[in-house]
Protein backbone atom coordinates (compact mmCIF):
# COMPACT_ATOMS: atom_id res chain seq x y z
CA UNK A 1 0.00 0.00 0.00
CA UNK A 2 1.66 3.46 0.82
CA UNK A 3 4.50 4.30 3.29
CA UNK A 4 3.23 8.09 3.28
CA UNK A 5 3.94 9.46 6.69
CA UNK A 6 1.54 12.32 7.17
CA UNK A 7 2.25 15.11 10.25
CA UNK A 8 0.67 14.85 13.84
CA UNK A 9 -2.35 16.78 14.52
CA UNK A 10 -2.40 19.80 16.95
CA UNK A 11 -2.47 18.55 20.82
CA UNK A 12 -5.44 19.49 22.71
CA UNK A 13 -5.75 22.94 24.09
CA UNK A 14 -2.73 24.00 22.17
CA UNK A 15 -3.95 25.46 19.09
CA UNK A 16 -7.14 28.27 18.47
CA UNK A 17 -10.37 27.64 17.41
CA UNK A 18 -11.51 29.49 14.66
CA UNK A 19 -14.27 31.22 16.72
CA UNK A 20 -12.56 32.94 19.36
CA UNK A 21 -15.52 35.05 20.73
CA UNK A 22 -13.53 37.72 22.97
CA UNK A 23 -11.72 38.18 19.10
CA UNK A 24 -14.63 39.86 17.56
CA UNK A 25 -13.12 39.80 14.35
CA UNK A 26 -13.51 36.16 14.11
CA UNK A 27 -17.58 36.28 14.43
CA UNK A 28 -18.16 37.18 10.97
CA UNK A 29 -14.94 34.94 9.21
CA UNK A 30 -15.30 31.39 11.15
CA UNK A 31 -16.50 29.01 9.77
CA UNK A 32 -19.73 27.43 11.36
CA UNK A 33 -18.83 24.13 9.60
CA UNK A 34 -16.22 21.94 11.32
CA UNK A 35 -13.08 21.33 9.17
CA UNK A 36 -13.60 17.99 7.23
CA UNK A 37 -10.53 15.66 8.14
CA UNK A 38 -7.66 15.23 5.92
CA UNK A 39 -5.49 12.26 5.77
CA UNK A 40 -2.11 13.70 4.61
CA UNK A 41 -1.63 13.02 1.14
CA UNK A 42 1.45 13.73 -1.05
CA UNK A 43 -0.17 17.19 -1.66
CA UNK A 44 0.38 17.79 2.51
CA UNK A 45 3.73 16.44 2.42
CA UNK A 46 5.46 18.28 0.20
CA UNK A 47 5.53 22.09 0.58
CA UNK A 48 7.25 25.11 -1.21
CA UNK A 49 10.75 24.87 -1.72
CA UNK A 50 12.48 28.72 -0.98
CA UNK A 51 16.39 28.65 -1.75
CA UNK A 52 19.23 31.32 -1.29
CA UNK A 53 19.06 32.92 -4.76
CA UNK A 54 15.52 34.32 -3.40
CA UNK A 55 17.10 35.65 -0.58
CA UNK A 56 18.02 39.24 0.48
CA UNK A 57 20.92 39.03 2.97
CA UNK A 58 20.29 42.17 3.96
CA UNK A 59 16.78 41.47 4.97
CA UNK A 60 17.70 39.74 8.57
CA UNK A 61 18.77 43.06 9.55
CA UNK A 62 16.02 45.39 10.34
CA UNK A 63 18.34 48.26 11.79
CA UNK A 64 20.03 48.65 8.33
CA UNK A 65 17.58 49.30 5.39
CA UNK A 66 17.68 52.62 5.32
CA UNK A 67 20.21 55.88 5.53
CA UNK A 68 20.14 55.56 9.34
CA UNK A 69 19.34 53.69 12.31
CA UNK A 70 16.01 53.63 13.56
CA UNK A 71 14.53 55.29 16.65
CA UNK A 72 14.44 52.50 19.30
CA UNK A 73 15.65 49.91 21.65
CA UNK A 74 17.93 48.04 19.49
CA UNK A 75 17.41 43.59 19.80
CA UNK A 76 18.12 40.58 18.72
CA UNK A 77 15.80 37.98 18.41
CA UNK A 78 17.11 34.73 17.70
CA UNK A 79 16.02 30.79 17.86
CA UNK A 80 15.66 27.63 16.13
CA UNK A 81 13.11 26.30 14.38
CA UNK A 82 12.52 22.20 15.38
CA UNK A 83 10.03 19.85 15.00
CA UNK A 84 8.16 18.12 17.55
CA UNK A 85 10.82 15.46 17.97
CA UNK A 86 13.00 18.58 18.74
CA UNK A 87 14.93 18.10 15.48
CA UNK A 88 15.99 21.20 13.69
CA UNK A 89 14.69 22.45 10.39
CA UNK A 90 16.73 23.73 8.06
CA UNK A 91 16.86 25.97 5.27
CA UNK A 92 12.84 27.34 6.00
CA UNK A 93 12.15 30.47 5.44
CA UNK A 94 11.61 32.58 8.26
CA UNK A 95 9.39 36.11 7.54
CA UNK A 96 9.10 38.74 10.32
CA UNK A 97 6.89 42.31 10.30
CA UNK A 98 6.42 44.28 12.94
CA UNK A 99 5.11 48.04 14.26
CA UNK A 100 7.84 50.16 14.92
CA UNK A 101 9.51 51.43 18.21
CA UNK A 102 6.28 54.33 18.36
CA UNK A 103 4.07 51.10 17.57
CA UNK A 104 2.92 52.14 14.15
CA UNK A 105 3.30 50.03 11.19
CA UNK A 106 4.10 51.36 7.43
CA UNK A 107 1.08 50.44 6.23
CA UNK A 108 -1.62 52.43 4.71
CA UNK A 109 -4.40 50.76 7.01
CA UNK A 110 -2.31 51.84 10.14
CA UNK A 111 -4.34 55.15 11.28
CA UNK A 112 -2.59 54.75 14.80
CA UNK A 113 -1.30 58.59 15.70
CA UNK A 114 2.22 57.78 16.08
CA UNK A 115 4.95 58.35 13.95
CA UNK A 116 6.20 56.74 11.32
CA UNK A 117 9.94 56.43 11.26
CA UNK A 118 11.91 56.73 8.12
CA UNK A 119 14.50 54.51 8.77
CA UNK A 120 12.19 51.39 9.35
CA UNK A 121 10.20 49.44 7.09
CA UNK A 122 9.53 46.59 10.01
CA UNK A 123 9.89 43.56 7.53
CA UNK A 124 12.86 40.97 7.61
CA UNK A 125 12.96 37.55 6.05
CA UNK A 126 15.39 35.16 6.44
CA UNK A 127 15.87 31.44 5.57
CA UNK A 128 17.51 28.71 9.05
CA UNK A 129 20.47 27.70 9.22
CA UNK A 130 21.44 23.48 8.50
CA UNK A 131 20.97 23.59 12.48
CA UNK A 132 17.78 25.36 12.00
CA UNK A 133 19.22 28.66 13.45
CA UNK A 134 17.67 32.17 12.61
CA UNK A 135 18.74 35.51 13.81
CA UNK A 136 17.30 38.64 13.30
CA UNK A 137 18.17 42.70 14.22
CA UNK A 138 15.74 44.51 14.89
CA UNK A 139 14.11 47.35 17.75
CA UNK A 140 11.93 46.34 20.44
CA UNK A 141 8.24 47.00 18.62
CA UNK A 142 5.93 49.44 20.65
CA UNK A 143 2.27 48.51 21.50
CA UNK A 144 -0.68 49.73 19.43
CA UNK A 145 -4.32 50.52 20.12
CA UNK A 146 -7.21 48.91 18.45
CA UNK A 147 -10.73 48.60 18.58
CA UNK A 148 -11.56 45.25 19.71
CA UNK A 149 -12.83 46.45 23.01
CA UNK A 150 -12.40 49.16 25.55
CA UNK A 151 -9.29 51.17 25.80
CA UNK A 152 -7.69 48.10 24.02
CA UNK A 153 -3.79 47.53 23.30
CA UNK A 154 -1.88 45.08 21.50
CA UNK A 155 0.86 43.74 23.49
CA UNK A 156 4.24 44.46 21.72
CA UNK A 157 4.78 41.87 19.34
CA UNK A 158 6.56 40.67 16.57
CA UNK A 159 4.67 38.26 13.49
CA UNK A 160 6.86 35.18 12.13
CA UNK A 161 5.67 32.97 9.25
CA UNK A 162 7.56 30.06 8.85
CA UNK A 163 6.81 27.12 6.15
CA UNK A 164 8.55 24.03 7.52
CA UNK A 165 9.38 21.32 5.17
CA UNK A 166 5.65 20.37 3.89
CA UNK A 167 1.98 21.93 3.41
CA UNK A 168 1.01 20.82 6.62
CA UNK A 169 3.58 22.27 8.38
CA UNK A 170 3.43 25.96 7.81
CA UNK A 171 2.83 28.01 10.82
CA UNK A 172 1.96 32.02 11.49
CA UNK A 173 2.48 33.00 14.83
CA UNK A 174 3.20 36.08 17.23
CA UNK A 175 6.50 36.28 19.29
CA UNK A 176 5.64 38.62 22.72
CA UNK A 177 8.19 39.81 25.15
CA UNK A 178 8.70 38.89 28.95
CA UNK A 179 7.20 41.38 31.62
CA UNK A 180 4.65 42.80 29.14
CA UNK A 181 1.50 43.69 31.53
CA UNK A 182 -0.63 44.14 28.55
CA UNK A 183 -0.57 40.42 27.86
CA UNK A 184 -3.21 39.30 30.53
CA UNK A 185 -5.74 41.43 28.65
CA UNK A 186 -4.89 40.19 24.85
CA UNK A 187 -7.66 37.96 23.03
CA UNK A 188 -5.03 37.07 20.53
CA UNK A 189 -2.62 35.96 23.11
CA UNK A 190 -4.85 34.57 25.12
CA UNK A 191 -6.90 32.28 22.45
CA UNK A 192 -6.11 28.73 24.05
CA UNK A 193 -6.79 27.34 26.76
CA UNK A 194 -3.31 25.93 27.58
CA UNK A 195 -1.80 28.31 29.60
CA UNK A 196 2.38 26.54 28.87
CA UNK A 197 1.51 26.84 25.35
CA UNK A 198 0.67 30.51 25.39
CA UNK A 199 3.33 31.33 27.65
CA UNK A 200 5.89 29.45 24.54
CA UNK A 201 5.06 32.84 23.01
CA UNK A 202 6.27 34.64 24.78
CA UNK A 203 10.60 34.67 24.04
CA UNK A 204 12.85 35.34 26.88
CA UNK A 205 15.78 37.46 27.73
CA UNK A 206 18.90 36.22 27.00
CA UNK A 207 22.30 37.11 28.08
CA UNK A 208 24.14 35.06 25.37
CA UNK A 209 22.91 36.42 22.35
CA UNK A 210 22.80 40.35 23.97
CA UNK A 211 26.07 41.99 22.13
CA UNK A 212 28.28 44.32 24.57
CA UNK A 213 27.02 47.86 24.18
CA UNK A 214 24.77 46.71 21.09
CA UNK A 215 21.77 44.89 22.15
CA UNK A 216 19.69 42.96 23.81
CA UNK A 217 19.05 39.51 22.80
CA UNK A 218 16.12 37.92 23.43
CA UNK A 219 15.32 33.65 22.35
CA UNK A 220 12.18 32.13 20.67
CA UNK A 221 12.24 28.69 19.51
CA UNK A 222 9.27 28.05 17.35
CA UNK A 223 7.89 24.42 17.24
CA UNK A 224 6.76 22.71 13.89
CA UNK A 225 4.41 19.56 13.63
CA UNK A 226 6.48 16.35 13.97
CA UNK A 227 5.76 13.66 11.59
CA UNK A 228 3.45 10.61 12.00
CA UNK A 229 5.33 7.57 13.60
CA UNK A 230 2.53 5.11 11.94
CA UNK A 231 2.06 5.19 7.99
CA UNK A 232 -1.24 6.44 6.72
CA UNK A 233 -3.45 2.92 6.91
CA UNK A 234 -2.92 3.10 10.62
CA UNK A 235 -4.38 6.80 11.32
CA UNK A 236 -6.42 7.89 8.56
CA UNK A 237 -9.44 5.71 10.61
CA UNK B 1 7.53 13.56 20.86
CA UNK B 2 9.47 16.09 23.09
CA UNK B 3 8.26 19.45 22.22
CA UNK B 4 4.36 20.76 21.43
CA UNK B 5 3.96 22.48 18.01
CA UNK B 6 3.83 26.52 18.46
CA UNK B 7 0.53 28.24 18.78
CA UNK B 8 -0.83 29.91 16.07
CA UNK B 9 -1.84 33.30 16.06
CA UNK B 10 -3.26 35.73 13.19
CA UNK B 11 -1.60 37.39 10.88
CA UNK B 12 -3.88 40.69 11.73
CA UNK B 13 -4.57 43.67 8.90
CA UNK B 14 -1.00 44.50 8.49
CA UNK B 15 0.38 41.09 7.10
CA UNK B 16 0.98 43.01 3.44
CA UNK B 17 4.62 44.67 4.72
CA UNK B 18 6.16 41.01 5.86
CA UNK B 19 4.24 38.62 3.57
CA UNK B 20 4.40 41.15 -0.06
CA UNK B 21 8.50 40.47 -0.98
CA UNK B 22 7.60 36.57 -1.94
CA UNK B 23 3.81 37.32 -3.27
CA UNK B 24 4.13 35.66 -6.67
CA UNK B 25 0.77 36.04 -8.60
CA UNK B 26 1.66 34.39 -11.79
CA UNK B 27 3.33 30.53 -11.79
CA UNK B 28 3.55 30.22 -14.97
CA UNK B 29 6.80 31.14 -17.51
CA UNK B 30 7.37 31.31 -21.39
CA UNK B 31 7.66 27.61 -22.68
CA UNK B 32 5.95 25.88 -19.25
CA UNK B 33 4.46 22.70 -19.90
CA UNK B 34 0.52 22.07 -19.13
CA UNK B 35 -2.57 23.84 -19.91
CA UNK B 36 -2.84 27.68 -18.74
CA UNK B 37 -5.30 28.67 -16.95
CA UNK B 38 -6.12 31.86 -14.74
CA UNK B 39 -8.16 31.39 -11.47
CA UNK B 40 -10.16 34.69 -10.24
CA UNK B 41 -11.87 34.26 -7.17
CA UNK B 42 -13.41 36.45 -3.83
CA UNK B 43 -13.08 36.07 -0.53
CA UNK B 44 -16.68 36.76 1.47
CA UNK B 45 -17.11 37.02 5.09
CA UNK B 46 -20.87 36.38 6.98
CA UNK B 47 -22.47 39.10 5.91
CA UNK B 48 -21.47 38.43 2.21
CA UNK B 49 -18.54 41.51 2.37
CA UNK B 50 -15.81 41.09 0.87
CA UNK B 51 -12.73 40.47 3.09
CA UNK B 52 -10.05 43.00 1.82
CA UNK B 53 -7.60 41.89 4.17
CA UNK B 54 -6.77 38.28 3.15
CA UNK B 55 -3.72 36.50 1.72
CA UNK B 56 -4.62 33.13 0.08
CA UNK B 57 -1.15 30.60 -1.06
CA UNK B 58 -1.65 27.62 -3.41
CA UNK B 59 0.58 24.50 -4.21
CA UNK B 60 0.47 22.56 -6.52
CA UNK B 61 2.50 19.87 -8.74
CA UNK B 62 3.40 20.23 -12.35
CA UNK B 63 1.29 19.18 -15.16
CA UNK B 64 2.81 15.65 -15.00
CA UNK B 65 1.74 15.62 -11.26
CA UNK B 66 5.39 16.23 -9.78
CA UNK B 67 5.78 18.65 -7.12
CA UNK B 68 8.81 20.44 -6.65
CA UNK B 69 11.19 19.24 -4.23
CA UNK B 70 14.57 20.82 -2.62
CA UNK B 71 16.39 18.28 -4.73
CA UNK B 72 15.43 19.86 -7.84
CA UNK B 73 17.06 23.70 -6.43
CA UNK B 74 20.67 22.51 -8.46
CA UNK B 75 18.74 20.68 -11.41
CA UNK B 76 17.07 24.05 -12.30
CA UNK B 77 20.29 25.54 -11.70
CA UNK B 78 22.10 23.85 -14.71
CA UNK B 79 18.92 22.67 -16.85
CA UNK B 80 15.31 24.99 -17.88
CA UNK B 81 13.37 26.57 -15.29
CA UNK B 82 11.12 24.04 -13.43
CA UNK B 83 7.48 25.02 -12.02
CA UNK B 84 8.08 26.01 -8.61
CA UNK B 85 3.94 25.27 -7.41
CA UNK B 86 3.84 27.87 -4.77
CA UNK B 87 1.82 31.25 -5.12
CA UNK B 88 0.80 34.00 -2.60
CA UNK B 89 -1.25 36.81 -2.92
CA UNK B 90 -3.68 39.02 -1.05
CA UNK B 91 -7.39 40.08 -1.75
CA UNK B 92 -7.91 43.23 -2.94
CA UNK B 93 -10.66 46.06 -1.23
CA UNK B 94 -13.64 44.06 -3.09
CA UNK B 95 -11.90 41.24 -2.20
CA UNK B 96 -10.87 39.06 -5.05
CA UNK B 97 -7.88 37.97 -5.83
CA UNK B 98 -6.40 35.57 -9.32
CA UNK B 99 -3.33 33.56 -9.90
CA UNK B 100 -2.41 32.63 -13.79
CA UNK B 101 -1.16 29.04 -13.36
CA UNK B 102 -1.38 25.85 -15.30
CA UNK B 103 -3.67 22.96 -14.16
CA UNK B 104 -1.60 20.43 -12.40
CA UNK B 105 -1.46 16.70 -13.25
CA UNK B 106 -2.97 14.30 -10.64
CA UNK B 107 -0.83 12.68 -8.10
CA UNK B 108 -0.78 9.56 -5.70
CA UNK B 109 -3.57 9.08 -3.50
CA UNK B 110 -1.87 7.00 -0.17
CA UNK B 111 -3.76 4.34 -1.44
CA UNK B 112 -1.49 4.08 -4.47
CA UNK B 113 -4.88 5.37 -6.57
CA UNK B 114 -4.82 8.70 -8.34
CA UNK B 115 -6.20 11.98 -6.89
CA UNK B 116 -8.39 14.09 -9.16
CA UNK B 117 -6.23 17.19 -10.31
CA UNK B 118 -6.17 19.37 -7.44
CA UNK B 119 -4.66 22.96 -6.21
CA UNK B 120 -4.02 23.21 -2.39
CA UNK B 121 -5.05 26.18 -0.90
CA UNK B 122 -4.42 28.15 2.81
CA UNK B 123 -6.25 31.36 3.83
CA UNK B 124 -4.85 33.59 6.45
CA UNK B 125 -6.40 37.14 7.26
CA UNK B 126 -6.90 39.36 10.18
CA UNK B 127 -10.11 37.80 12.69
CA UNK B 128 -8.60 33.83 11.93
CA UNK B 129 -6.33 32.99 14.70
CA UNK B 130 -5.07 30.24 12.37
CA UNK B 131 -5.15 29.43 8.80
CA UNK B 132 -8.38 27.77 7.06
CA UNK B 133 -7.12 24.79 4.37
CA UNK B 134 -8.60 23.89 1.50
CA UNK B 135 -8.91 22.85 -1.77
CA UNK B 136 -9.90 23.77 -5.40
CA UNK B 137 -10.99 20.81 -8.38
CA UNK B 138 -11.41 21.67 -11.94
CA UNK B 139 -14.90 21.57 -13.41
CA UNK B 140 -15.39 19.22 -15.30
CA UNK B 141 -12.62 16.47 -14.84
CA UNK B 142 -14.07 13.19 -14.67
CA UNK B 143 -11.36 12.11 -11.93
CA UNK B 144 -13.70 14.19 -9.50
CA UNK B 145 -16.01 11.54 -9.20
CA UNK B 146 -13.16 9.09 -7.93
CA UNK B 147 -11.28 11.31 -5.85
CA UNK B 148 -10.91 10.56 -2.11
CA UNK B 149 -11.04 13.45 -0.47
CA UNK B 150 -14.46 14.41 -2.31
CA UNK B 151 -15.59 11.34 -0.86
CA UNK B 152 -15.11 12.34 2.53
CA UNK B 153 -17.43 15.39 1.71
CA UNK B 154 -21.23 15.61 1.53
CA UNK B 155 -21.84 16.18 -2.78
CA UNK B 156 -24.35 18.96 -1.80
CA UNK B 157 -21.16 21.02 -0.89
CA UNK B 158 -18.69 19.60 -3.45
CA UNK B 159 -19.64 22.54 -5.86
CA UNK B 160 -17.65 24.60 -3.14
CA UNK B 161 -14.27 23.02 -3.92
CA UNK B 162 -14.71 22.74 -7.99
CA UNK B 163 -14.09 25.76 -9.70
CA UNK B 164 -16.80 27.19 -12.62
CA UNK B 165 -15.06 28.06 -15.79
CA UNK B 166 -16.65 30.97 -17.46
CA UNK B 167 -18.72 30.71 -20.45
CA UNK B 168 -16.74 32.43 -22.69
CA UNK B 169 -13.08 31.07 -21.86
CA UNK B 170 -12.89 27.41 -20.47
CA UNK B 171 -9.44 28.26 -19.06
CA UNK B 172 -10.52 31.10 -16.64
CA UNK B 173 -11.95 29.62 -13.27
CA UNK B 174 -14.07 31.25 -11.20
CA UNK B 175 -13.87 29.98 -7.62
CA UNK B 176 -14.66 31.69 -4.61
CA UNK B 177 -14.10 31.38 -0.31
CA UNK B 178 -17.39 31.75 1.21
CA UNK B 179 -16.73 31.88 4.99
CA UNK B 180 -20.22 31.41 6.15
CA UNK B 181 -23.78 30.92 4.86
CA UNK B 182 -25.49 28.45 2.86
CA UNK B 183 -22.71 28.10 0.45
CA UNK B 184 -19.69 28.01 2.84
CA UNK B 185 -16.63 26.84 1.51
CA UNK B 186 -15.78 23.57 2.49
CA UNK B 187 -12.12 23.59 4.65
CA UNK B 188 -10.44 20.68 6.16
CA UNK B 189 -8.19 19.99 8.72
CA UNK B 190 -5.15 19.60 7.51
Amino acid sequence: MSNILGYRRASPGTQPDYLHAPYLSSIKRAPKHSPIHLPHTLTEITGPVFDPSMIDVKASDLTQQHAAAPIGERIIVSGRVLDEDARPVPHTLVEIWQANSAGRYRHAVDQHNAPLDPNFSGAGHMLTDEHGNFRFVTIRPGSYPWRNHYNAWRPAHIHFSVFGPAFASRLVTQMYFPGDPLLPHDPIFNCVPDEAARNRLISQFDWESTVFDNALGFKFDIVLAGRDSLPWESVSK
Amino acid sequence: MKLTATTWQTVGPFFRIGLERFYVSDLTFPGIAGERIEIRGRVLDGDNEPVPDAVIEIWQADAHGKYFRAENVAREKKNEKMFRGFGRVSTSDDGSFHFKTIKPGAVAAPDGTLQAPHIAVSVFMRGLLRRLTTRMYFPGDTANADDFVLHKVDPARWQTLIAKSSATDKNLLEWNVLLQGADETVFFNA
